[in-house]
This record gives structure tokens, sequence and C-alpha cells, in this order.
């Protein structure tokens, strides 16, 4: 090294291979400032991101031993709504009547719902067009020529099992991950 | 602007040149901070801290954005936005920290930016617009800092911004009315604190914004250097890029080492504990101050303890304002023709005597009101006015000052040994040499 040292000087400044010292400097410099610029990208994007206490909100038990078969209720999860039907035998066999294959989305009931408690239909509250809220959760509201729920923004129209049959939205309203934790109580998130 | 050698902007790239023809945007800024801007050869780091200045600025509006997306401007919910952010919002912590101790970094080298000023008599002809400007910039600091404070509502956000408000409450017959209309009420409360807020969010603009004149005003002499002596011909300048971009990079990069030290390390040092519990009206901290970047005008405020013809809180507060507002007028109390200090053998003890009066000043600010801390402060108050009002303006009368040298490149290439005849003292133009 100290051999090289003492060679420095402007015959010496350009190496063998034709690059200097300063452009080797010069890269190192600007490349570590780019990527100590870079670093400090991370924070200022991520702060954005949902925060510790909205992330610590993600998770609802709900008390379903009200509902009566038929009826449906509106919960909030994630500031979604949620809807939570209990569902009549009825509904559940006009359900489980449709050929799948001819579904837009094709799911049957049974991969919709939880064993031992297909008669509770959980999904989102969140039409999968553009985002609106069905009617058809609440009492009086019109559930669509297919019982299930109507949306009223665009006309999609969801049967008993909540999924498309008609109208512009392309997939079945979105089942959240969810538990029983009794017979009567579900853990959504 | 600057001198008639400069390089004109000459885009290479048809886009470039396609682009510059529309928008000269390229050819403004090659011609402020590029190859077109020749700066005198000899600047040593001192002159690094206008440049670390903008770079604090640009800081302290990145995070403040950011974190003004998280911060509630609710007197009830301040406090606790606060700890959301210190706790719950991604990196959070490191955006607050990198913003409250950005604002020291911030006054830190503006100090320095502003001593180097005084010692190479930047402030002279024919720079005193930009010294001016400059001055604006601080003021403006010094009240976006002073609001910033308030936001967090802890206790010594909420006593400072009663101390503050109340200094304009010592303003004769109309005072009371005048502090009454800076709070929005009788005491800090809800409307003092969404006004902080939308006024805390709108000055760092309006700096930015005399920034922008600062820099034009200075670009038009160029910049001075540690001979103080004028540029005279190509040899003494050289390109700002890559000269002075490679050396500003440096000292940008020393810059962030330290202040990063203090975001991860010492994240606190700077604050005050107190201000960790939540604003209550009723109660005062047993000690109140300022944040240190306060502390000396703090200490001149506090060294007016007995009333003499005015009362003496009229006296404190016409002394701390005037501090500032004296420096205004520091082109036309010094009017030695020889601009750096390195040539001034009388000023540079003085000027090195001012320094310490000012740290003094500010380790006053910093204790409590009681002695020895008072008379300490009494004699440096005594000394800060001094200088401006009576040395400065005899000094530029009596002293002898060394040779300059005949040019800067004289002064770089040969050294102090090659210097030519005393500076001219008999009023010509100054530092012509």
């Amino acid at each position: 090294m100290a051999a090289v040292e003492t060679n420095e000087g402007p015959a010496h400044a350009v190496e063998e291979d034709g690059v200097r010292r300063r452009d080797f400097l010069n890269i190192g410099a600007v490349a570590f400032a780019g990527v100590g610029g870079a670093a400090l990208l991370y924070p200022l994007v991520n702060q954005m991101n949902a925060s510790a206490d909205v992330l610590a909100l993600a998770q609802i038990d709900v008390d379903v031993s009200a509902i009566q078969p038929g009826q449906a209720i509106k919960t909030i999860w994630r500031k979604q709504p949620i809807f939570i039907r209990n569902l009549t035998p009825a509904e559940q066999a006009s359900a489980n009547a449709v050929d799948v294959s001819t579904l837009r989305d094709p799911q049957t009931l049974a991969e919709r719902t939880k064993e031992g408690h297909r008669n509770w239909l959980i999904t989102l509250g969140v039409c999968t067009h553009l985002g609106c809220v069905p009617l058809g959760a609440a009492e009086g509201e019109t559930r669509g020529e297919y019982g299930g729920y109507f949306c009223p923004c665009h006309g999609s129209v969801y049967d008993t099992a909540a999924r498309i049959r008609k109208g512009p939205a392309p997939r079945n309203l979105e089942v959240p991950e969810y538990s029983f934790t009794s017979a009567t109580a579900v853990r959504i998130g | 602007m600057s001198f008639p050698w400069a390089e004109q902007y000459k885009p290479k790239h048809p886009l470039m040149r396609w682009f510059d023809d529309r928008l000269p945007l390229p050819r403004l800024v090659y011609g402020a901070v590029g190859g077109g801007y020749p700066v005198p050869r000899n600047l040593n780091y001192m002159w690094n801290f206008g440049v670390l200045a903008g770079l604090a600025l640009t800081l302290q509006i990145v995070t403040g954005i950011v974190l003004a997306m998280h911060y509630n401007s609710n007197a009830d919910t301040a406090f606790n936005s606060v700890e959301h952010i210190m706790r719950d919002v991604n990196q959070g912590w490191f955006l607050r920290y990198a913003h409250s101790n950005g604002a020291s970094f911030f006054f830190i080298v503006t100090y320095l930016h502003i001593f180097r000023g005084i010692f190479y008599g930047s402030y002279k002809a024919p720079r005193e617009m930009v010294w001016m400007l400059g001055l604006v910039i601080f003021l403006l600091m010094m009240a976006t800092a002073f609001m910033g404070y308030v936001l967090p509502w802890g206790q010594m956000s909420f006593w400072g911004a009663k101390v503050i408000t109340g200094l304009f409450g010592a303003i004769p017959l109309v005072g009371e009315s005048v502090q009454h209309w800076l709070l929005g009420g009788f005491a800090p409360d809800q409307p003092t604190l969404t006004r902080f807020f939308s006024l805390h969010y709108l000055l760092p603009f309006v700096i930015a914004g005399v920034i922008i004149l600062h820099i034009w005003a200075l670009h038009i002499p160029g910049s001075n250097n540690p001979t103080g002596v004028d540029v005279k011909s190509p040899q003494d300048t050289v390109p700002f890029h890559p000269y002075y971009t490679a050396k500003d990079g440096f000292g940008a990069g020393v810059a962030m080492i330290f202040l990063a030290i203090m975001i991860f390390f010492l994240p606190n040092l700077l604050g005050h504990p107190v201000n960790y519990v939540p604003a209550n009206p009723l109660s005062t901290p047993s000690h109140i101050v300022p944040e240190w970047y306060f502390w000396p005008f703090y200490a001149i405020l506090r060294a007016f303890t007995s009333d003499f013809i005015l009362p003496a809180k009229l006296w404190g507060v016409l002394a701390m304002f005037s501090s500032i507002l004296l420096l205004f007028f520091l082109p036309w109390l010094d009017k030695s023709p020889v601009r750096s200090g390195s040539y001034r053998p009388m000023f540079r003890i003085f000027f090195w005597i001012w320094i310490v009066d000012v740290l003094v000043l500010g380790i006053c600010g910093g204790k409590p009101a009681e002695e020895p801390w008072v008379m300490i402060s009494e004699v440096a108050t005594a000394y800060y006015f001094a200088f401006f009002l009576i040395i400065l303006p005899i000094l530029s009368m009596v002293e002898r000052t060394k040779p300059l040298p005949n040019s800067i490149s004289e002064s770089v290439l040969h050294g102090e040994a090659a210097e030519a005849a005393p500076a001219d003292l008999t009023g010509a133009t100054p530092a012509q040499a």
C-alpha cells in the first residue's frame, strides 16, 4: 500500500485500466448518498401504512345468538360493514340448487360457510363492483330477484349465498376470515 | 449574474436543448448551483453552513408534512396524538425525533452561518441585502420554532406559549389587547393551538421564499471569501459544480452523522422531560426555559430586573428584540473597509470575546433566574450591546489592519509572504486592496 501512495501524481492519475481513483470516489460517494436517500424514503412511505392502533382493532367478536333464521345484521369490522345472515333452510336449498358452473365466480355455499354452521353466511357488505353497501341485510330492504343482496349503485344482484348473479360486479361478496369461538359467538379477523 | 467569465449553459443532449428552449429551468439551475456559478476558490469549511441550513429546512418540511398527517391540533387530543405518533405510527418515533432534533440542527448551522458572516464581514457592501434577508429568515425561523414547540401541548408548550405571548403584554397601553389577540383568549387554549399549527405549517414555505431572495441577492456580487478581497479575475474562482458541490456534499455527510447520533442515541438530550406531561393551566413547572436556541435572548430578557424610567419588564422585552433588530444595522455600525476578521487584529479579539459572551448568555438563559446567573447575564448583555454600538464603530476608525493580499489567487498560491500594501483606510471601496 505504501508504494501505491508514493506513486500518486498527475502521471499516475489514470490507472492501467483507464479508471481514475476519482471516478471510483465519485461513484462510491454518489452511490452511498443514493442508498442513504432510499433508506430515508422507507419511513416516509411506511408511515402512511396502517398504524399499530388501527391494526389492534382488526379483530372483533360478535354475539349472533339473537339473529333469527331469515334475519341479518350489519356490524363493522376494520371500518367496513359486515353482513351476518342466518339463512333459512329454504334459502340454503335455493343456494345449493344452482349449477355452480353457470356462475361468474363459481363457489358453493359450503365453500362460503363453515362446517357445522352452514346457516351462517358472513360476508363483507362491500359490493365487489365499486364498493357501495348492498341492500338486503336490514329489515325492509330489497333483497333483489335472487333473494340475497341488491346493490343500488349499479344494479349488482347477489343470491342467498351472496354470489354475484347479475350486474357489473366481478366477484361474490367477500367472505372474511372468521371462526366460531362457541355456538353463538364469531371472531372475525 | 455574477462574473462575465461564468460558463454559459450549453446542453449537449437534444432533449435538454428542446426543454431549455421552452423552459430555461436547467439554465437556472446550472447558473445557480452548477458549473455556471463561479465561486472564490479559497472558501473554507465555514462556507458549508448555508447549504446545510437549506438541507435542514428541507428535512424539517419533509418530516413536518409527514407528522401533520398524524398530528391532531385539538387541545384535548394534541398531546395524545403526539404519543400516538411515538408509539403507533410506523417509524413515527423516528420522524418526530428527526423533526425535533432537526430544529436544533437547523439552529446550530444557522448560528454558525451567522458567526461566519460576522467574522468575515459578509454583511458589508455590496452584500447588505443578503445579510438583512438572512436576518428575516432567522426571525421567521424563531417564530416557526416557537410555535412548533407549542404543538405537543405539554407543560413546556403551554407555559412557553403563555410566557412568550406575555412578552407582547409588556407593550404600553395596547400590550394586553395584543396578547389576547395572539392567543385568541385570555390564556393559551384551543384557538391558540389551532392558529399556531396553521402558522407553523405556513411559515417554512415563507422561509423557503425568502431563501430564494437571499440566494438571488447573494449571486449578484457572488460569495464573500476568507480574505474578504473581491474576486478580480477568472483565476480567483472555480465553478460551483463540481468543486463546491463536492465540498458541501462532504460537509453534509459529516453533519448528517452528528444529526443521526442525536436522533438515534440522544433524541431527548436537548428537550425538556416536563414537556412529556400534558399541559395543565393550573400548575406552572418549577423551572421553565425555552429551547436552547433561544437561551441567549432569554438571558437578555431576564437581565433587566429594576425599573428605570420604564418598567423592568418593558426594558427586558425591548432589549431582547433590539438584540436581533440591532443586527440589521450592522453593515452601517461597522464601517471598516476591511471585510475579513483575519486582517483585523483588534476586531478579531473583540469578536471572539463576543462569541464567548453569546455562549455565556446561552448558559445563563438556561439557568434559573437566580444569582449568580442574573448578574452574569447583566454583564454579558452589556458587552453584547457594547460590541455592536461602541466597539465596532470605534474599531472602524482606529484599527490598524494587516496588509491584504492583492488577490484571492495570490493569497492561495503564495500564502501570507507575498501580501501587498496595507488596506486603503482613506475611505475607498471596501477591501479592494
